[in-house]
């Protein structure tokens, strides 16, 4: 009796399943549909084509599973492609960056490239390097850390461990406001306070001012962050041993945050390492090494980029220069990046 | 080195709302005086006013006073800071630090305050650790961290964390109730042998740890949600276990409200 009962009736646990394979089979047909459509209407960008396949792969997702599956689980997979599409939208242009950097950039990335300036090249003959304007990045990134972290650092321990009333309210709105001024904004600042007022001359050291006010509001909010993430607890444990609050935050705040601190700190380097506008204004460009970043122009690895592209009136072996020096630039990213990865894991409370 | 507790008069507020009212009592040096009543009547807030952690919370505010042996802890020019050297405190939930290995979250306070010397640390952990009867079960990994031990060890460590410093009081807030029956049978042993050097303060709900392990017992009660906790009484223990003088703490002891 009970066996014919439960053969007749479907489980309402267990619903119809489609087979484990059936999403790469629905993006094999859609793609095949899509390729399809675009031959049969004529249609030669590779960009139509994928964009019809992306609608057939949804569509026919819903369709299917909700036939065999129920409407609740064709939901769950149209959420699903959803999110897959999107992030394919996302990978797409940034893989193909890369990828196109590379490709270009290799051609004359090597150990001549780096270790050699454009001292005695013209613009428009092949040979060279960017060893001027790694220097010049190097410097005036490190001179821009040295004065945005510590003052950012410090205005977010502020902010977080004694800030309350009108004074952390008011340094809150102003690093909101800073984090939005455009970098072209912040080289006229520097340009008509350091250059034009105070009479100083183009040098590094004013690339790194202008550097150090984009920075300072990225550090303020990531080290805010981190120090609002240590429980309060710990605070309390320390204090209740009766140690003095600046101690407190020194000797236990501090260290339980560092990683994401450093982590914070790295982010905010790379983000200023790529900004060209201010050093248009500030640092003027060398083809010569200087290694002295308070006095005369300087290079960077951007501003290099520009005018290797700028300057040089369409030569191709410039164009090669200004690849496989953006290579260097976002290889320069890439590992600061991972180092601040590898530091956040490092120092990361552990368990064992 | 225990010292005696005085308060009176005492009240404490978080911003405009009046958390505890008026309360006074005394504790003797050198006995444990455990904390009961229903949840929110201010025995935390309270027991966070006697060595001046209250103020840390933002709003927290105290009225009255609280003396040490005769020197009142809010006075003039009193540091608190250095109240807290002299009344320690382990919270609800172990809080070891996790930067920090086992031997440098005992030796946190010391090295901390900076006022200790080199030689003496090791003896110091040592005796810290043995006093919160941790120490064999962690003399092989002192420098693994803190926060791999389990739930009742951390909460020993924190305790050992407490007594490395030598305060005269040791106040307790619900210490075990996150630890499984025999950890926390080991705490309340632990108790019973740190009477002999400190005043201890412990607030519990459980009932037959109150019983169990002090001297002296206060109830506080709260008239209405909103209302600020007041003491309804304070006595020896066995009087209130056995014949308390007011009908609510009787109630309330037995599992009878309303
Ligand atoms: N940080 C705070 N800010 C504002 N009000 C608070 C804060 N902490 C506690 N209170 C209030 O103070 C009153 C007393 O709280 P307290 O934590 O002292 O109670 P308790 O007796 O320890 O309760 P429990 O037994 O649940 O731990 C409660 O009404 C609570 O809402
Ligand atoms: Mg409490």
């Amino acid at each position: 009796m009970s066996t014919t009962l439960t053969s007749k009736h479907r489980s309402t646990l267990r619903g119809g399943h489609l087979p484990k394979w059936s999403p790469l089979a629905i993006i094999a047909g859609s793609v095949a549909a899509g390729l399809g459509i675009s031959a049969a209407a004529g249609l030669h960008s590779s960009i139509q084509w994928a964009l019809i396949a992306a609608v057939v792969f949804v569509v026919a997702t819903y369709g299917i599973a909700a036939k065999v599956e129920g409407r609740r689980q064709a939901k769950d997979r149209i959420a699903t492609s959803l999110i897959w599409v999107a992030f394919l939208l996302a990978v797409i242009p940034l893989a193909s960056l890369v990828w196109e950097t590379v490709k270009r950039g290799v051609k004359v990335f090597d150990v001549y490239f780096l270790t050699h300036s454009m001292g005695v090249v013209a613009d428009t003959e092949p040979g060279g390097g960017i060893y001027h304007a790694i220097i010049g990045t190097l410097e005036q990134v490190g001179l821009a850390s040295l004065i945005a972290v510590p003052i950012g650092v410090l205005t977010a321990i502020y902010l977080v461990e004694y800030g309350k009333g009108k004074l952390a309210k008011a340094i809150t709105f102003f690093v909101d406001v800073m984090t939005g001024i455009p970098s072209i904004v912040a080289g006229l600042f520097i340009l008509s306070f350091w250059i034009l007022i105070l009479d100083m001359g183009y040098s590094g050291f004013a690339g790194s001012l202008a550097l150090s006010i984009l920075m300072m509001p990225v550090v303020v909010r990531s080290t805010e962050e981190m120090l609002k993430l240590v429980p309060n607890e710990l605070r309390e444990a320390s204090l209740a041993l009766g140690v003095p609050k600046w101690r407190t935050i020194l000797k236990v705040v501090l260290p339980t945050s560092i990683g994401g601190i450093t982590t914070g700190v790295m982010l905010a380097v790379a983000r200023i390492t790529g900004e060209t506008a201010p050093m248009l204004l500030l640092v003027w460009g060398t083809n010569f090494i200087n290694n002295n970043p308070f006095e005369g122009p300087q290079a960077s690895l951007p501003l290099y980029i520009y005018q290797q592209y700028a300057n040089s009136s369409g030569a191709n072996a410039a164009y090669d220069r200004a690849w496989a020096a953006a290579l260097a630039l976002i290889a320069f990213v890439m590992i600061l990046n991972l180092v601040a990865r590898g530091i956040a894991r490092w120092k990361a409370p552990s368990q064992h | 080195m225990a010292k005696r507790i005085d308060v009176s008069g005492l009240s404490a507020y978080y911003g405009s709302h009046k958390a505890i009212d008026d309360i006074s009592m005394t504790i003797e040096p050198r006995t444990v005086t455990a904390f009961i009543g229903p949840s929110g009547c201010g025995k935390s807030t309270f027991l966070r006013t006697l060595n001046r952690m209250h103020e840390v919370t933002p709003g927290g505010r105290v009225e009255g006073k609280v003396l040490l042996d005769d020197e009142d802890l809010y006075g003039a020019g009193v540091d608190p800071v250095s109240v807290r050297r002299e009344v320690g405190m382990v919270f609800q939930r172990p809080n070891p630090f996790p930067t920090m290995s086992i031997f440098d979250n005992v030796a946190a306070g010391l090295r901390l305050n900076g006022n200790y010397r080199k030689n003496e640390l090791n003896d110091i952990v040592e005796k810290s650790l043995k006093g919160a009867n941790l120490w064999n079960e962690v003399k092989d990994r002192l420098n693994k961290p803190g926060s791999g031990l389990s739930g009742g060890q951390q909460q020993r460590l924190c305790i050992a964390r407490a007594i490395a410093v030598e305060p005269k009081v040791l106040l307790m807030d619900e210490p075990c109730s996150a630890l499984d029956p025999i950890s926390t049978l080991a705490i309340e042993d632990l108790i019973g042998e740190l009477k002999e050097r400190f005043t201890i303060v412990i607030v519990t709900h459980n009932m037959q740890q109150a019983a169990r392990v002090s001297d002296r017992t206060a109830f506080f009660n709260l008239a209405a949600v909103g209302q600020p906790g007041k003491l309804i009484e304070i006595d020896d223990t066995e009087r209130i276990f056995s014949n308390p003088s007011v009908q609510a703490t009787e109630d309330y002891i037995s599992g009878r409200f309303g």
